[in-house]
């Protein structure tokens, strides 16, 4: 058996069990899992943890699985990169990049969740799973249900670009293209899952499935020995993430495996779709939606489930919120990419940019330890370059035109 | 004339199963709160300490009343109220009781 308790309302505190469901009955609000905390602390220790296999599953008591785990056998503990340059670069001492651009097996942080999801579905004794998504979540859910061996119904909006449907399509799952945008696919979906006994990952499966982002605040500590960092840096879109890996924290601070935890979070968005940056800077806990415009489409909701939590984990932890222009966006990509090799994907962009003003303002001090969430790779959205790159330096094939060239380059 | 009152579908065992209501003009939490008088028990559902409770949405002719003058919005005769949970699917389908 496991580690949880039942399902609680975060609004009312009335409690659930263990079931697909997501939503108090009584007050509406959000239901979450709650854990019995004592018998997990004497379950694991961090030298039990540390002899486990490289990935999220190291961390198992702390999700909300009954079973051994069922899918994403092989996601989670992505690298912590000691990122110099990069601090170099933004003036600060010490960065690191949590780089889930090498998530296994589709990019991105979303196979963390699914894996968790996934799981959850097959206990709950499900045959089929789905999402509504634009990208990251659908190949995510396409992929890891494929191995896992789940019907897969994958709702989109019918106008997305075509390589982003190339890469769900490969997985033969039953991609619907529905005539709509984003909120649209989103409202028919929770139409679909009352109506059919699915495995909705991000509806009815949602309070289960989010506890799986917690595994990157637990990476974070483990990784840098077994302690928190000063600041963490995370992108929002509906702001689930900076919530569970605000959790984290005070999990392994309330099952002691960190003696302190002072950790700073900060909310990172694009100036196009900022509502919860929005509620942070004015201060105010009503998060106001908007119509989103960014190049930061993974980051693209404009009226966000969790946006009032995440405002106020970043609140209560005294971190901050930045938002960032587009350019300020690919100026980010570059930036990572030019001095630490990482090609990370328009939210990438967002958390570095946020992460250089937040420095420049003094939110992140120049002798603090930060941690950058890089949540998914660069070559999902190509297309957000397109014309904002520089061109190659095109030669002639012979010796002269090369060299010719590298005079003008003044390299000889 | 009255101010029309949409009730979402959990709600409307409260309300012997009408999906729209009548409702008196005024301030949206007076209204909620006549109408708690002919439908007990719906104003807990909705409001706490006074307030519309966050995971419920108010709209006035389809304008959120946090952007107006949240519980102090004023409401007229022939005006649409509509009560909508924020978080889809709480239709009361959903399976699984509270314990």
């Amino acid at each position: 058996m496991g580690y949880v308790r039942g399902l609680k309302c975060r609004e009312c505190g009335r409690q659930y069990p263990v079931e697909p469901i997501y939503v108090c009955e009584f007050c509406f609000g959000p239901l979450e899992v709650i854990y019995d905390y004592d018998k997990i602390k004497r379950a694991i220790s961090k030298k039990k943890i540390e002899k486990r296999d490289e990935n999220l599953w190291r961390y198992k008591e702390l999700l909300p699985i009954d079973g051994p785990p069922q899918a994403g056998l092989y996601s989670g503990f992505t690298p912590l990169v000691k990122a110099d340059n990069l601090a170099k670069a933004l003036g600060v001492k010490e960065i690191y990049v949590k780089d889930d651009t090498v998530a296994h097996p589709t990019f991105s942080f979303k196979d963390r969740v699914v894996a968790v999801a996934l799981t959850k579905a097959r206990e709950f004794g499900f045959d089929t799973v789905a999402c509504a998504s634009t990208g990251n979540l659908a190949h995510s859910v396409s992929a890891q249900g494929a191995k896992a061996g789940f019907r897969r119904f994958i709702f989109i909006p019918a106008t997305l670009e075509q390589s982003k449907i190339v890469s769900s399509l490969i997985f033969r799952p039953y991609l619907i293209a529905v005539d709509g945008n984003y909120d649209e696919v989103n409202r028919l979906c929770s139409e679909i899952a009352n109506r059919y006994r699915w495995a909705f990952v991000n509806i009815n499966i949602r309070p289960y499935y989010a506890e799986g982002s917690k595994t990157i605040g637990f990476e974070i500590v483990e990784q840098l020995g077994w302690r928190a960092p000063d600041n963490v840096v995370v992108p929002c879109a509906s702001g689930s993430l900076l919530t569970k890996i605000w959790k984290a924290l005070k999990e392994m601070k309330e099952l002691g495996m960190i003696k302190t935890m002072n950790t700073k979070v900060f909310a990172a968005q694009a100036l196009g779709c900022n509502p919860i940056v929005t509620a942070i800077k004015n201060d105010t806990d009503v998060i106001k939606p908007v119509k989103p415009q960014t190049i930061a489409k993974s980051l693209a909701i404009g009226n966000p489930a969790d946006g009032y939590y995440a405002y106020k984990a970043v609140k209560e932890s005294g971190g901050f919120g930045e938002e960032v222009t587009d350019d300020e966006i690919v100026e980010g990509m570059k930036l990572l990419a030019e001095t630490e090799g990482i090609f990370a994907e328009t939210a990438g962009g967002v958390t570095v940019a946020t992460a250089k003003r937040l420095i420049e303002q003094g939110y992140i001090g120049k002798n603090d330890l930060t941690v950058l969430c890089i949540t998914g790779n660069g070559l999902k959205t190509k297309e957000a370059l397109d014309e904002r790159m520089e061109s190659p330096i095109f030669i002639k094939p012979n010796i002269e035109s090369f060299e010719d060239t590298l005079k003008e380059m003044r390299i000889l | 004339m009255a101010v029309k009152v949409r009730i979402p579908t959990p709600l409307q065992r409260l309300t012997k199963g009408q999906e729209v209501v009548e409702g008196k003009p005024g301030k949206v939490i007076d209204l909620i709160m006549d109408l708690d008088s002919r439908y007990p028990g719906l104003a807990e559902r909705v409001t706490e300490n006074g307030k519309i409770r966050r995971f419920v949405n108010v709209y006035v002719n389809e304008e959120d009343i946090r952007f107006m003058q949240a519980e102090e919005t004023e409401v007229k005769d022939g005006d649409e109220v509509s009560i909508v949970p924020a978080i889809a699917g709480g239709t009361g389908k959903v399976p699984g009781r509270g314990i």
